[in-house]
């Protein structure tokens, strides 16, 4: 019976050429737009660490002074201080922790006519790389006594050491930052959370990550700055580790529900005894997981939302559009339909075979939507946006494809085919 | 004509007149808003930076070291008689950031030393007697600074510049009645005043995003050289010597001292590279807007000229009928056409509302600004023509039906 549905179908659609192109076409446009839209959202909104960033939380408190403070109408602040971070840290209420700042490192070639280039460091603490998960090529991250004794130490990622030593093991070799000796522990493998969740607040949070991993103190004992700083008053920020500045970050990683009541409440505490020693004067803490940090930071721009939902709302148009033709092409094939309900056709073989119709239409449109969408995506690729090189079609989006498509169209479908079902044989038979 | 009729035997096809109706009102909703927004990103990037744009071509200078305060002002110094003294070079100048940058240095500027608010926000663009001359920025009142007031200073001091040249925006902003030369203004967090020795014609900031529109145009000209990891210099070609100017000027650097890094990627670029980077996200909006609205029309044209056409198709034989009792072939045109118009009324009755909620929406979720009632009276007048458009061929068909179809059984 199906077969000779789709015969059916076949032979109507080709009936009327212009017409069905120009549904096939308006579905596949609406389609194309919709996917291109959703797989930029997608890439945006996406997980950095999957599986990994349930467990991540990152600490925010307010070391503000009074002026101008309404509880309850500010926000925690975004980054830490030298002296927050580092009390929070030595406390260790978390299974594994790492205080991140990042920054731009001069790095030297060895070879003497290589010019010297700036690369973005992150300075951070030893639990850093094994918490995200970060996959080693060759040696390993850091120990916590590393740490502490500030040792000129450096994980590079991959493609430094392509670039430098040319893919080679290259631990136990040196490298040259801000004009001092690193040695090398550890070489990543690809390694680029996207966003780049711990460098979020800087707007540079896609790409190909970052270079260069280091202890903290040994960072800062070569001059690295972090790039974000934000002071509350006058500043020497030669001098941050004393200054009334903000710019490390703490991530902790809380394994459930359990340990993050308890994490909450350390870090109120925290405040409480802060306000209680006159250092901090406002209670607001928060502890969002690392996805509400995303959307705390408002990582997806408005214009991605705005064209998003301008695609879905094209879509619907293409839809609505689709309909109207479809009932239209339904509602002069009447006498058609009245011979094959008097030849028997129950109600349900006339709906079953406008329906296939429709799903046709409905296939064809998401296969063309699908190029539309390669070539909308193709587009983006060539925007200037730092994300733009990572928009993509894979194999989950490729899948969706169709189903919006189908569905759309059996949306589409819909209508007509009730309407013909319902088309009463007699009177179509008696005008012929 | 008379419209009885035509509501009767519309109201036979329900269905396919409602789609037509709420397609259209859909493509007025985002037609509109679509218009809105490519109108007010246009205006964005057409607006004025004050600089002479052609000619001008930014460096970016980062040291290899670290270098003490008076050694980086002296490479500076050094730096800068090089890039002048070049035969494709006009002028140039030092300066931590420039228009349309995107970033760089604001400062709140308040009019008095106890004030706690700030009046409004203004970039600060460090700057000696070259500057203006290097931007080709007008000077619109007073005096351009002397070789002898120019100071150094790094990012740590606190910046108090005793004269300054501010913008023509920032001065009608913290002087709306009167002139602001001569008039004292505080720059930075400390006490000491600024006096206002020059005012220069339009000046844009380097700030360019939205939330910074009502500061656009404010900046404040410091008489110093900014010492640190890194500067920009601005260099202005001699007329037609852009791309010469751009290589010599990157390797007489070099020759100078090889302890920098001029990356590789955007370390030299004109500045209609830096306007078109400043500006790169608005045009790709305001094209994606087009495009949509474009086919958008068409597929909503295509739509009515399909129903209309099958309408036509099943009607032959009425049409024939009304042909053989007396219409003309007028009368039949006309009827289409005022079918047409009276559905298209309908869905942009619709449409208006569903444009007006879209933009509303738009308001609340993405700060975008109230759309003009203008933009709905286009976009109706555009989707009555549209319609009236989309429907003529179909109609035209049908006028042309012989009356003789009404003696046809098929």
């Amino acid at each position: 019976m199906f077969g000779y549905y789709l015969q059916l179908a076949l032979r109507s659609l080709g009936r009327n050429r212009v017409l069905t192109t120009l549904m096939v076409l308006a579905l596949a446009l609406g389609i194309g737009a919709c996917i291109t839209t959703l797989a930029v959202l997608r890439l945006l909104s996406g997980d950095p660490l999957p599986g990994r960033s349930a467990q991540l939380y990152y600490p925010q408190i307010d070391p503000y002074p009074k002026d101008g403070y309404v509880p309850g109408e500010s926000k925690p602040q975004e980054n830490l201080t030298w002296v927050d971070a580092n009390e929070l840290f030595a406390a260790h209420r978390a299974q594994r922790q790492a205080l991140v700042a990042l920054g731009s490192a001069k790095i030297q070639p060895r070879d003497a006519g290589g010019r010297p280039f700036f690369g973005d460091a992150v300075m951070t603490t030893a639990e850093f790389l094994p918490m995200v998960g970060a996959p080693f090529r060759y040696g390993g991250a850091w120990s916590a006594a590393d740490d502490a004794a500030g040792a000129r130490v450096v994980v590079i990622a991959g493609f430094l050491n392509q670039k430098l030593f040319g893919g080679a093991n290259s631990v136990g070799r040196t490298l040259r930052l801000n004009g001092h000796d690193f040695r090398v522990v550890g070489v990543l493998d690809r390694f680029s959370p996207q966003p780049r969740f711990y460098a979020i607040n800087l707007g540079r949070s896609y790409g190909d990550g970052d270079g260069v991993f280091l202890p903290l103190r040994a960072g800062r004992a070569v001059k690295l700055d972090p790039y974000s700083v934000s002071c509350w008053e006058a500043a020497d920020i030669e001098h941050l580790e004393t200054a009334p500045c903000m710019w490390l970050g703490l991530w902790v990683e809380l394994p459930d529900a359990a340990a993050v009541a308890n994490y909450k409440r350390f870090l109120d505490g925290y405040v409480r005894e802060q306000i209680a020693r006159g250092r901090f004067h406002r209670t607001d803490t928060a502890l969002p997981d690392l996805m509400q940090w995303l959307r705390d930071e408002n990582v997806v721009p408005d214009d991605a939302r705005l064209q998003a939902g301008l695609a879905f709302g094209f879509l619907l148009i293409c839809v609505t559009n689709t309909i109207g033709l479809l009932l239209a092409k339904c509602l002069r094939r009447s006498r058609e339909i009245g011979v094959r309900r008097a030849l028997g056709a129950t109600r349900g073989a006339i709906f079953g075979q406008f329906m296939v119709e429709a799903a046709i239409v409905g296939l064809a449109g998401g296969l063309l939507g699908l190029v539309f969408a390669e070539l909308g995506l193709w587009g983006i690729r060539h925007q200037p946006a730092e994300y733009a090189e990572l928009a993509r079609l894979d194999l989950s989006m490729f899948v969706f494809t169709f189903i919006v498509a189908l569905l759309s169209a059996l949306v589409a479908g819909l209508l007509p085919a009730w309407r013909a079902c319902a088309v009463a044989p007699a009177p179509q038979l008696k005008s012929a | 004509m008379d419209i009885k009729p035509i509501l009767a035997a519309l109201r036979h096809h329900k269905g396919g007149t409602a789609l037509i109706a709420l397609q259209i009102a859909l493509t007025l909703a985002i037609v509109c808003n679509a218009l809105f927004i490519i109108q007010q990103r246009l205006d964005r990037v057409g607006r004025p930076s004050g600089v002479q744009e052609s000619d001008l071509f930014v460096i970016q200078n980062d040291w290899a070291q670290k270098l003490a305060p008076a050694e980086a002002d002296a490479r500076m110094r050094a730096d800068l008689q090089t890039l002048r003294q070049l035969g494709s070079v006009q002028d140039a100048s030092a300066s931590n950031s420039f228009p349309l940058h995107g970033a760089g240095w604001d400062n709140f500027v308040r009019m008095s030393p106890d004030q706690v608010k700030m009046t409004t926000d203004s970039a600060i663009f460090f700057a000696d007697e070259h500057t203006l001359a290097t931007l080709g920025t007008r000077l619109a009142a007073g005096r351009n600074f002397r070789a002898d007031e120019i100071g150094s200073q790094t990012g740590n001091d606190p910046l108090h510049a005793r004269q300054v040249i501010i913008s023509d925006g920032l001065a009608r902003t913290l002087f709306p009645h009167g002139s602001a030369l001569g008039k004292t203004i505080y720059t930075s967090n400390d006490q000491s005043p600024s006096t206002v020795i020059g005012i220069t014609g339009t000046l844009q900031s380097h700030l360019t995003e939205l939330w910074a529109q009502p500061y656009a145009y404010n900046a404040v000209l410091v008489p110093a050289r900014l010492t640190g990891d890194s500067t920009f210099y601005l260099v202005r070609a001699r007329p037609g010597q852009l791309v010469d100017a751009m290589r010599q000027a990157q390797d007489a650097l070099y020759a100078q001292s090889r302890m920098r890094i001029i990356p590789a990627d955007g370390g030299v670029m004109t500045f209609a590279q830096a306007r078109q980077r400043a500006y790169d996200a608005d045009y790709g909006m305001a094209i994606l807007m087009g495009i949509i609205s474009a086919v958008l029309l068409v597929i909503t044209a295509a739509g009515i000229v399909g129903l209309t056409s099958f309408w036509v198709g099943q009607r032959r034989k009425q049409i024939g009928v009304r042909r053989a009792l007396g219409a003309r072939q007028r009368d039949i045109l006309g009827y289409f056409l005022t079918e047409n118009l009276l559905i298209t009324l309908g869905g942009l009755l619709l449409g208006v509302v569903l444009a007006v909620a879209l933009n509303l929406w738009l308001v609340i979720r993405l700060g975008s600004q109230p759309m003009s009632p203008l933009y709905l009276a286009g976009g109706v007048l555009l989707l009555l023509l549209l319609g009236q458009g989309a429907v003529l061929a179909p109609a035209l068909k049908a006028s042309r039906v012989p009356p003789v179809e009404a003696t046809r059984s098929v």
